[in-house]
């Protein structure tokens, strides 16, 4: 038997996985996150795409398996470039989608575009894999390490270069990949196909394809350089996000979120930073324009008292540090996930040093959350303001806009690190009707219950402008005296009581009118006995955010869908909650693609079985192995990935760390497999690996939290090496069921094997949409538990057991 | 020969009465679906029906003239449409419930920032004796004028730049409407906001407007902000 193409497997499948985080980014920067989410999952159906192609096509391509398998290797640079760039042309517009019908067949186009290269990719590892099928495993482990070092190589690249540079870069690996084939194949004509390979590297240095990013005119960053006279000046690029820096000498660009309708002066000339291409953070350039700080409804902490020690969550452009300067404090300490922002801001303005003779701000990089658990002093004030940007860049691989900053938790460990009497300030965006607003108090009024205080209400203070909304949580009992401060400053300012100790229904809604006092109604219900009830029978699901369920951005309910489809094109569209809906619509598509690519190869097969004998095929034991095992996997890897999120503090470590271990190991523990296949039948390895997992996970559900408790002010490294080495038992046992169902499977019924691949390949991305609406909805845990069962599923309907000889046998 | 000529004349007067026949119809299905969303919305904006006056003037202005000439099928449609330079003509619905919300008369001095197509202006020239009209896109601040130029509105001035600061040698304005959302209302326009004057902002997306925002001055200069969700649908529903 000739040796499998293992490099070739490797390489292939790592850029392949390359590939899907880099045009998650690119697709962020283009449009939106959740569509970027919907374009991905949905790409990844080549790999189903390509199992049913190879289920039905096999008995032709076997006979020229070198040559297909190295058009498919050639294919992948080829498609990978030039499908980007098509896609590109393609004028969708993600916010016409509910006017315009035509928009959906643009955004079909797109993701069937982008499926072409995952598609030739898969095609490469399930060719060898019906080709050398004694070796199952052994490719399988190749396929999973060269993936794992993948996501480890694009996130080093993306440090390094351009998102497009990137791509183009990979390309180049791709044709690298076509001569170690070639090579590896011993396949006629290498020198020729090594000329070819470097042809194509000069094209592709050269030839104008996929230059500049065609960035929807929508987006804050298009917006914005239309005003006359603007430039981007800078641009920074790594995996947190694709920075630009807009000047506009021109027409002053001015910024104030919330600022007060009575307030004098606005903003002067400021400098913004866009992270990819929206969430713009601004930078004032002019130290005397600082008076309209004082004129937020995020100054209300400055006017309770006199603070000394002020932290500051997400510093961005440094107008929140302005504004506590502004205001007397003394220290000020500021926390910026991205050493970029804080490199352009300190090269633009002296925000962290500040004028002559005051301290400097004590500025750190990191993730907020874990800066705070991990903090020593206390502080008379945290402030968590606007942070969304912070959501964006944290919009890796599978997220949907979980946020780890305002949930119980989170709300509990930023409590614990104020002085006595200290404020915790929190600021939202106002939207209409009211949703994060709310959630926040009743996150807020959830961990002061949590913390066992049996009067959270009289801890809170809120106000609100027509724009924007800050939640006061104070370590000790509001006192008169605060609460008289409260209403001189919010009065002048026209800023609306929502919440103190003994408002007045009267006095809640007098300076920005709705139609209702909304804020202060909800408030009181959040703080009453009916709590649940009210909970319960509000238009959006406004139930406290916990770690295990962060989706504070999540507000869909699907009660009241039928009433907002009703008034679809009646005024009825800020109503949708969008990102949800593409959730959804995601799965939608996922599953009736992969019903369709399931069941017609099977169609096919049934038909010429029926010419070639009578024995049936054993499809649904098949279908239900390895579909359950695909839907697992995921289930798995998602959410320890959000676990390990909170404990590594740092998207990009977390993400890149674990999807890097899970693969690896897995890898490994596929290779074991295929050593110990000679002492033992598949279906027992099979077995084995699930009650591993079983268990492994089962008590990581108990043990992770208090581990991690334990573990959490270790340096990072060292929580690099304590993640590893806890992942590394759960995906060794993962990395067996499917190699060795397959092995099982090319020995009784080899005509499966590819349809087994296609199973395999759409029900992972049903899993990878399917474990985020699953957690959105019950949390991570319920994933890791619904994981189990599937896995004991799985074994329960194992393939062609040895017990059983099938018809053919 | 000439009775050729009068012949060609009349099938040309036909084919474009016939054509403003099929606009004047497509308007008056517009003016019905702005009507059934005022019956929808009469919760949070306190009125069922929109001021008559509005829907005669939105009855007389052509949108189709305004809009892109490939989206001209959809002028009518209650929906917002691009225009170019990443901008959009508002949904008819908002427009009228703007409009409506300025609570303007006959002799009134109108703000307008942002002309984008110069729609609303051309609708608030129907109802007021003069329109100002700033737009810092400069393209579509000389495509507005000439277009209204061309359908004949003498009472609507449109200049190209920053309309931050207003327009102070017209100021002050019984109303300003500010089409193009800001990340806060720039106090140069309230100032130059008459007392008893209105304002109107709409707030959200270019394709999807969340809310309406009206900033109010009292007869005694006090502002105030009233805060509009232009849809039928309350959120509370008791438990408190």
């Amino acid at each position: 038997m000739t040796r499998p193409p293992l490099f070739t497997v490797a390489l292939t499948s790592g850029l392949a996985l390359a590939l899907e985080v880099l045009l998650m980014r690119l697709l962020s920067i283009v449009q939106w996150h959740h569509f970027a989410y919907l374009v991905i999952s949905l790409a990844l159906l080549g790999y189903g795409v390509s199992g049913t192609f190879l289920a039905v096509t096999q008995h032709r391509l076997a006979r020229r398996y070198t040559a297909v398998l190295l058009a498919n290797v050639a294919l992948f640079p080829v498609t990978a470039v030039a499908c980007f760039h098509i896609a590109q042309r393609i004028p969708f517009n993600a916010e016409e989608v509910l006017w315009d019908p035509w928009q959906l067949l643009y955004l079909a186009a797109v993701y069937l575009l982008l499926t072409l290269p995952f598609f030739v990719a898969a095609n490469v590892t399930a060719l060898t894999l019906m080709h050398h099928r004694d070796q199952m495993p052994r490719i399988y482990a190749y396929n999973l390490a060269g993936a794992g070092a993948g996501s480890v190589v694009v996130v080093g690249l993306m440090f390094l270069l351009p998102p497009l540079a990137t791509l183009k870069v990979l390309a180049a690996l791709g044709l690298a990949a076509v001569v170690a084939a070639v090579w590896e194949l011993a396949a006629a004509g290498r020198r020729w196909v090594a000329v070819a390979a470097l042809a194509g590297l000069v094209v592709l240095a050269w030839a104008p394809i996929a230059q500049r990013l065609a960035v929807s005119p929508y987006k804050g960053l298009s917006q914005t350089l239309r005003i006359p006279g603007t430039r981007i000046a800078d641009e920074r690029s790594s995996p947190l996000g694709y920075l630009s820096v807009v000047e506009s000498p021109q027409v002053p660009l001015r910024h104030a979120p919330g600022l007060s309708i009575r307030a004098v002066k606005g903003p002067t000339a400021q400098t913004a930073i866009f992270t990819d291409a929206d969430n713009p953070t601004f930078i004032n350039l002019d130290a005397t324009g600082l008076k309209y700080l004082d004129y937020l409804t995020s100054a209300l902490p400055y006017h309770l008292r006199p603070l000394r020690r002020v932290l500051i969550l997400g510093a961005g452009g440094g107008a929140d540090i302005q504004q506590a300067r502004l205001h007397g404090v003394g220290r000020i300490t500021a926390v910026e996930l991205n050493p970029d922002v804080v490199d352009i801001v300190q090269s633009r303005a002296p925000v962290y040093s500040g004028p002559p003779g005051s301290p400097a701000v004590d500025v750190h990089v990191g993730e907020a959350r874990g800066f705070v658990a991990g903090a020593a002093e206390r502080y008379d004030l945290i402030q968590l303001a606007l942070l969304d940007s912070f959501a964006a860049s944290s919009a890796g691989l599978y997220a949907l806009n979980e946020s780890y900053l305002y949930t119980v938790e989170a709300l509990k460990t930023y409590l614990a690190r104020l002085e006595p009497d200290g404020y915790l300030s929190l600021t939202r965006w106002v939207k209409l009707p009211p949703r994060d607003t709310l959630k926040l108090f009743a996150t807020a009024v959830a961990a002061l219950t949590d913390a066992g205080l049996v009067d959270p209400g009289r801890r809170l203070m809120m106000i609100r402008s027509w724009q924007t909304s800050t939640l006061l949580i104070k370590n000790g009992e509001v006192t008169p005296g605060e609460i008289a401060a409260m209403r001189r400053f919010t009065e002048p300012r026209a800023f609306d009581l929502v919440w103190h100790p003994g408002l007045q229904r009267s006095e809640a809604n007098r300076f920005n009118v709705l139609s209702r006092p909304f804020f202060h109604e909800a408030a009181v219900a959040l703080l009453g006995p009916r709590r649940d009830q009210f909970l319960e029978r509000y238009k959006y699901d406004i139930r406290p955010s916990t770690d295990d369920r962060p989706y504070f951005f999540h507000f869909h309910k699907w009660g009241v869908m039928a009433e907002i489809l009703s008034l679809r094109g009646r005024g009825g569209t800020p109503l949708v909650e969008l990102g949800y809906l593409v959730l959804a619509a995601t799965l939608l598509k996922a599953v009736i693609a992969s019903a369709g690519l399931i069941l017609l190869p099977l169609w096919i097969l049934r038909r010429r079985r029926r010419v070639e004998s009578s024995a049936p095929l054993p499809a649904l034991r098949v279908f239900g192995y390895f579909f359950a095992i695909g839907l697992a996997f995921l289930f798995v890897e998602i959410a320890f990935i959000q676990k390990f999120l909170l404990f590594l503090q740092h998207p990009l470590y977390a993400i890149t760390v674990t999807l890097t271990a899970f693969l690896v190991f897995a890898g490994l523990g596929s290779a074991t497999a295929h050593h110990r296949m000679s002492v033992r039948t598949p279906q027992w390895i099979a077995g084995a690996a699930v009650a591993g997992i079983c268990v492994v996970a089962g008590l990581y559900l108990w043990l992770l939290g208090p581990l991690f408790d334990l573990l959490l002010a270790q340096p990072i490294p060292v929580k690099i090496g304590v993640a590893v080495l806890l992942i590394a038992p759960l995906a060794f046992g993962m990395g067996m069921p499917f190699p060795v169902g397959l092995l099982q499977l090319g020995e009784d019924a080899p005509q499966l094997v590819p349809w087994a691949w296609g199973v395999n390949g759409c029900a992972s991305v049903i899993s990878a949409v399917l474990a985020t609406l699953l957690a959105i909805h019950f949390g991570f845990t319920a994933v890791v538990l619904a994981a189990m069962l599937l896995y004991l599923l799985a074994w329960l309907s194992f393939p062609l057991p040895a017990a059983v000889p099938t018809a053919d046998r | 020969m000439i009775g050729l000529c009068t012949l060609i004349l009349t099938a040309v007067v036909h084919a474009a009465s016939v054509d403003t026949q099929r606009h004047r119809l497509a308007r008056d299905g517009m003016l019905s679906a702005i009507r059934a969303d005022y019956q929808d919305t009469a919760n949070y904006i306190g009125q069922d029906r929109a001021d008559p006056d509005v829907l005669l003037a939105m009855g007389k202005v052509p949108r189709h003239e305004f809009v892109p000439r490939g989206a001209r099928r959809h002028a009518y449609a209650n929906r917002p449409l691009p225009i170019g330079h990443g901008q959009t003509i508002s949904q008819p619905y908002i427009v009228a419930l703007m409009t409506d919300l300025l609570d303007v008369e006959a002799g009134d001095r109108i703000l307008e920032v942002g002309t984008g197509s110069g729609y609303q202006a051309a609708v608030l020239a129907a109802l007021v004796s003069q329109v100002y009209s700033i737009e810092i896109i400069e393209p579509l601040a000389e495509q507005a004028r000439q277009r209204l130029q061309r359908l004949g509105y003498s009472n609507i001035t449109v200049r190209a730049g920053d309309g931050y600061f207003g327009w102070r040698q017209h100021a002050p304005f019984d109303a300003i409407v500010v089409t193009a959302a800001a990340s806060h209302v720039p106090p140069p326009l309230i100032e130059q906001l008459k007392p008893g004057g209105r304002m109107i902002i709409p707030v959200g997306t270019r394709f999807m407007v969340q809310e309406l925002l009206m900033v109010v001055k009292d007869d005694a200069g006090s502002v105030t902000t009233r805060q509009i969700l232009p849809v039928r649908f309350v959120p509370l529903t008791g438990g408190h």
